[in-house]
């Protein structure tokens, strides 16, 4: 079993883009069970290093490794049964807008080859319960579904190979105030019902303040605090300053 | 990893007692496999059985897909005797709330499906027309804007368009042009020197280049090169709501981004015609002379005889008609894009396989309304 290396390990990551150091030994861990925020300003590199956890791109120096594995090498086997151990909640849901609500979450599932049609529709329905929709919606497509549904359906998808580690890009952009506030609520009650590791990238205090267990704010190219949220609320750097109290 | 794993010992009392044990996920079951249907094909006899005493207690790990399989194996509902951990007792809370759907709703076939579809079908093609009608009046009120306030002409956009569709198509159309010269030029001397009728050739490829080739070669590439362009723009920016962003700043969708493109190409067609059908006789002239012995000098001199030079107005008279049927079935598909993949991908095919046949149609209509000018008599 790999249950005590950490979820994610990040170890001295270096990235060049477009000749631009966008992260300089940047180095992070996060155990099995945690809820972390990945908060930074705009532009730096917050995104770029989701899509490094999640083998889009491929980091300048440095590894990271999932489950204590490395995200490449090994075959194509290996690297494919890595990656149905973790979901992800893209910012816009990049839902497949020509399939319906039921496709697109029965679409991890029919991959595996392993149900059948009775099987996948159960576990579509249970998916779709577990995000609180309704079955009526199943039958939807992605350019009927309002925002906050877009959001529920993504996670239902994401959450179709019963991951361990799910990754969330900016879960509340674009969304109410209440409507993000549900949102969290559902994310939270599915992480602690799953077990699931989480990480999110977030700019929204509340989010935070109401998700998370620990903080990693990614400033001057590097991880700068990570820790408890009260803990990094203290740290001294106009960055953290600014993020936490904006109006002072 | 532990699979999923039971083991049964009878009791007492002829009860069948069932130790559950390993992990019940998604993937030790997908492991496991459909390979193994007899393993759960015993377990489905057990959970039809009632003296089970089904112990989950020492389940490692269960997540959805795993307790799916057990909640079915028990005929949807949890059995008599069961001894489970109450995480995972809540996990079959949810299944059974999720159950009791109703399944999919599977309409009545009609008798009349037939003609069900027809009618559809039907009333598909109207609403084509009918939008396709408010185009154009769109385009009219649009034309009579400009005539009003001059300084609103797109010229930007005409400009660009332009260059688009018809300067970066020159090398291609060229190509093609010259190589349908050679081709048709070698074939034709073949068989016209069996009748000893070499000097034809002139004819021959004056008048079918000229007036019909050219113009039809062209049409084809640009539809399927700038009309597809079009329908993929303008459905693109329906898709990403960039047309009603447009509409917002009070500017006219149709006025900016169709009419351009519909003066763009009703001018630059008739341009590639010419150019397309100068390079065509050119290759058809290389063809004759190295094939037949005709010189390029005798050929040109005999072709204005040979070709009332009105074909060459018809040609680019259809270059324009063409032009406007192209441009106008693109923009008519791209504006019709509903916002996902499959419709945008429809809507290109349908642009450039109706402008193509249009095209056709109306070159058929030119060939028999014009049948009795510029053929020169003998």
């Amino acid at each position: 079993m790999t249950s005590a290396a950490p979820v994610i390990a990040i170890d001295d990551l270096s990235t060049r883009l477009g000749g631009v150091w966008i992260h300089r030994h940047l180095n992070l861990e996060i155990a099995a069970g945690e809820m972390v925020a990945l908060v930074g300003g705009s532009g730096s590199g917050k995104t770029t290093l989701l899509r490094q956890m999640i083998g889009l791109l491929t980091p300048t120096q440095g590894t990271i490794r999932l489950f204590g594995e490395p995200l490449f090498g090994g075959g194509v086997a290996r690297e494919r049964a890595l990656r149905q151990r973790f979901g992800v909640l893209f910012q816009q849901g990049a839902l497949f807008s020509a399939l319906n609500v039921f496709d697109n979450i029965a679409f991890p599932l029919r991959e595996l080859r392993c149900f059948d049609a009775t099987t996948i529709r159960d576990l579509v329905m249970l998916k779709l319960e577990m995000v609180e929709l309704l079955p009526q919606h199943a039958l939807l497509l992605p350019a009927e579904l309002s925002g906050g549904m877009v959001k529920r359906v993504a996670l239902a998808r994401s959450l179709a190979l019963e991951p361990e580690l799910l990754l969330l890009d900016e879960p509340t952009a674009g969304l109410d105030p209440d409507r993000s506030a549900g949102f969290v609520r559902l994310i939270r009650r599915l992480g602690d019902e799953l077990g699931l590791t989480v990480l999110l990238v977030t700019h929204d205090v509340a989010t935070l303040a109401a998700l998370t267990t620990k903080v990693a704010v990614l400033a001057e190219q590097h991880i700068l605090a990570y820790g408890m949220l009260d803990t990094v609320r203290q740290f001294d750097h106009p960055f953290v300053r600014k993020f936490f109290y904006p109006l002072s | 990893m532990l699979h999923a794993h039971y083991s049964e010992t009878r009791g007492a009392s002829g009860q069948i007692e069932l130790l559950l044990t390993g992990r019940w996920t998604l993937r030790a079951l997908a492991e496991r496999g459909a390979a193994d249907a007899a393993w759960q094909d015993r377990l489905r006899e057990l959970g039809r059985r009632d003296a089970v005493n089904w112990n989950c207690l020492d389940i490692e790990a269960l997540d959805s897909v795993g307790a799916l399989l057990l909640w079915r194996c028990w005929g949807r509902k949890l059995p008599e005797l069961l001894l489970m951990r109450p995480e995972h007792l809540h996990i079959f809370e949810r299944i059974a709330a999720a159950d009791g759907e109703p399944a999919a709703v599977v309409l009545p076939r009609s008798p009349f499906e037939g003609l069900i579809v027809l009618g559809a079908g039907v009333l598909a093609v109207i609403r084509q027309l009918r939008d396709f009608v408010a185009l154009l009046g769109l385009l009219a009120l649009d034309l009579l804007h400009l005539l009003r306030h001059p300084i609103d002409l797109p010229g930007r956009e005409i400009s660009a368009n332009i260059y688009k569709s018809g300067v970066r198509a020159m090398p291609v159309t060229a190509l093609v042009g010259l190589l349908i010269g050679i081709a048709l030029s070698y074939l034709s001397s073949l068989q016209l020197r069996q009748f000893g009728a070499d000097m034809f050739i002139v004819n021959l490829l004056g008048l079918s280049i000229i007036r019909e080739l050219g113009p039809v070669l062209v049409a084809v590439l640009v539809a399927g090169r700038s009309g597809s362009a079009m329908t993929a723009q303008l459905g693109v920016m329906r898709v990403t709501e960039e047309i009603d962003a447009l509409a917002t700043m009070g500017v006219s969708s149709s006025l900016r981004l169709v009419l351009p493109k519909v003066v763009a190409l009703a001018v630059v067609t008739p341009l590639l015609v010419l150019w397309a059908t100068a390079l065509a006789l050119l290759g058809g002239m290389l063809a004759a002379e190295l094939q037949l012995g005709i010189g390029i000098g005798y050929f040109l001199e005999t072709l204005p005889k040979a070709v009332p030079v009105v074909n060459l107005w018809i040609g680019l008279v259809k270059g324009v008609v063409f032009g406007l049927a192209i441009a106008l079935i693109a923009c008519h598909f791209g504006l019709r894009v509903k916002p996902n993949t499959e419709s945008l991908s429809a809507n290109t095919t349908a642009a450039v396989v109706t402008a193509i046949t249009v095209v056709i149609f109306i070159d058929a209509v030119f060939a028999v309304a014009l049948r009795g000018v510029g053929v020169p008599k003998l």
